[in-house]
């Protein structure tokens, strides 16, 4: 168990995201994730080890570590990527009990269940349209206050996102004023530069998704407040088959399907 | 061997799980899993390099990282994942069981061997009693052992080979209380999940039994 598992939970979330969403998912993996495991745990690996202080009093190094580190940059990371990760689950969840429903239906072998086996089922991509759309949203949104509230975390507990090459520590039983040193300080400042930064894109990326979505809900509103007329014979087949079928699901069945133009 | 394992037979589980089930499962793979894994092993992982006394009596160390640590939090955390999985196995046999049996017999004995009624809503009843137990025996024994989920930067040690009571600091103690937290946090979300998911299934089945004994009543 470990990131790998991440990826196959989040992997399967992929298919029914949008083009943004895809790209966020490509970030996440590849300059957090990866960068997290390859690069930034050995810069942190001997942290403690290597934190020195100018003193010979047993304790005191140990106590200046705890006092000027109270969660490590790396723990930190690690947390923020898994509560960023997480709400992609819910969309994950709805995903699967949309299918759960459809196979249902095909089980009782219901009549108006257009597929002709299980893998169809399966391989199918839903549309981001109805429920689901509310529960992609609330995701988005999620993401967006666990990264911010992360950075900010960030900010406040290290005063900026600067790694001192000394700090003075005069926690007891140090027995005066005493200078530590911190090992790796200007990698770490860059690993921290560059987790920031990245971190910034997936806020941008996902505000954009946002938007997108918010633009496409209204505009597919006020084309459904336009033409009031509008006939499934227009639409493709497509189109007309996916949006039956979001409405069949979302109205669990008791709705009849109206028939698609052939 | 590894967690891998551990996965793999959840998500074995997760197919004859209810829906609340399924949250429990994200849950533990994601919050309790996932972090101990990737995030808290390494917090522990030279706490016994780390812990240092203000002596130099050879001895005196270990001795006092003995007697404060008996079992290392992050030891008995593992232990606790892997107990509290565990009775969700009986509901994998116990379908097994019925598989096998419909097997042997050559004929359809259930309507599908994986749905929850009979004698395996009883299994799942006492796999998810048995969950909640579990978690609740391991948050009094950490309460217990540790007293309370705080971790003190300065224990004070006073055993032989000491020579008197010595200072002894512990290695990021404050890191250590935030994840003990994080633990007793989804330990707790656990539990609430566990016994919603238990009263949930009584409820169903309660009202199910009822409205076939009025159908019955009234035929």
């Amino acid at each position: 168990m470990d990131w790998g598992a991440l990826h196959t939970i989040l992997g399967g979330v992929n298919k029914h995201s949008t083009s943004i969403g895809k790209i966020w998912l490509t970030v996440l993996f590849i300059f957090r994730i990866m960068i997290l495991v390859v690069a930034a745990e050995r810069v942190w690996g001997d942290e403690q080890q290597d934190f020195v202080c100018n003193t010979l009093q047993p304790g005191c190094r140990n106590v200046c570590y705890d006092h000027f580190f109270p969660i490590s940059h790396i723990r930190l990371w690690a947390l923020q990527l898994i509560f960023v990760s997480t709400p992609a689950l819910l969309v994950a969840m709805h995903v699967a009990y949309r299918r759960h429903e459809k196979k249902r239906q095909f089980r009782k072998g219901d009549q108006k269940c257009e597929y002709k086996d299980i893998e169809e089922i399966r391989k199918q991509r839903f549309r981001i349209e109805g429920t689901l759309w509310w529960t992609y949203t609330s995701s988005i949104f999620f993401r967006l206050v666990f990264e911010a509230v992360f950075m900010y975390a960030f900010y406040f507990m290290y005063d900026g996102f600067r790694m001192p090459r000394l700090m003075k520590c005069n926690a007891w039983p140090c027995p005066n004023t005493v200078d530590c040193f911190v090992s790796r300080p200007t990698e770490k400042t860059v690993f921290t530069i560059f987790m920031i930064a990245v971190s910034s894109i997936c806020i941008l990326l996902n505000v954009a998704e946002l938007c997108y979505l918010l633009t496409k809900f209204f505009l597919r509103r006020s084309k459904k407040a336009g033409n009031p007329k509008h006939h499934p014979n227009h639409e493709n087949k497509e189109e007309t088959k996916q949006n039956e079928m979001n409405e069949l699901i979302s109205d669990s069945c008791q709705n009849t399907v109206i028939g698609f133009s052939s | 061997m590894s967690w891998g394992f551990l996965c793999d037979l959840l998500g074995g589980v997760n197919k004859y799980s209810t829906g609340i089930g399924r949250i429990w499962v994200a849950v533990v793979f994601i919050f309790r899993l996932l972090v101990y894994v990737a995030v808290a092993e390494n917090i522990w992982k030279y706490e016994h390099d780390e812990f240092e006394c203000n002596v130099k009596q050879p001895g005196c160390e270990n001795v006092c990282f003995d007697h404060f640590f008996p079992v290392s939090h992050i030891r008995l955390w593992a232990l606790q994942l892997i107990m509290v999985s565990t009775p969700s196995l009986l509901v994998v046999f116990h379908v097994a069981y019925r598989e096998n049996r419909e097997k042997h017999h050559n004929q359809k004995l259930y309507k599908s061997p994986g749905e929850i009624d009979g004698g395996l809503l009883c299994t799942y009843l006492i796999s998810l009693v048995l969950k909640t137990g579990f978690e609740i025996v391991f948050l009094f024994l950490f309460y217990k052992l540790y007293n309370g989920f705080k971790v003190p930067r300065l224990v004070i040690c006073d055993i032989r080979p000491c020579p008197n009571p010595v200072d002894c600091y512990i290695s990021k103690p404050t890191e250590k209380m935030i994840f003990l937290y994080f633990l007793v946090a989804t330990s707790g979300l656990c539990i609430v999940l566990n016994l919603s998911e238990l009263s949930y299934l009584i409820f169903k089945y309660s009202v199910k039994c009822y409205l076939k004994r009025y159908v019955k009543k009234h035929q």
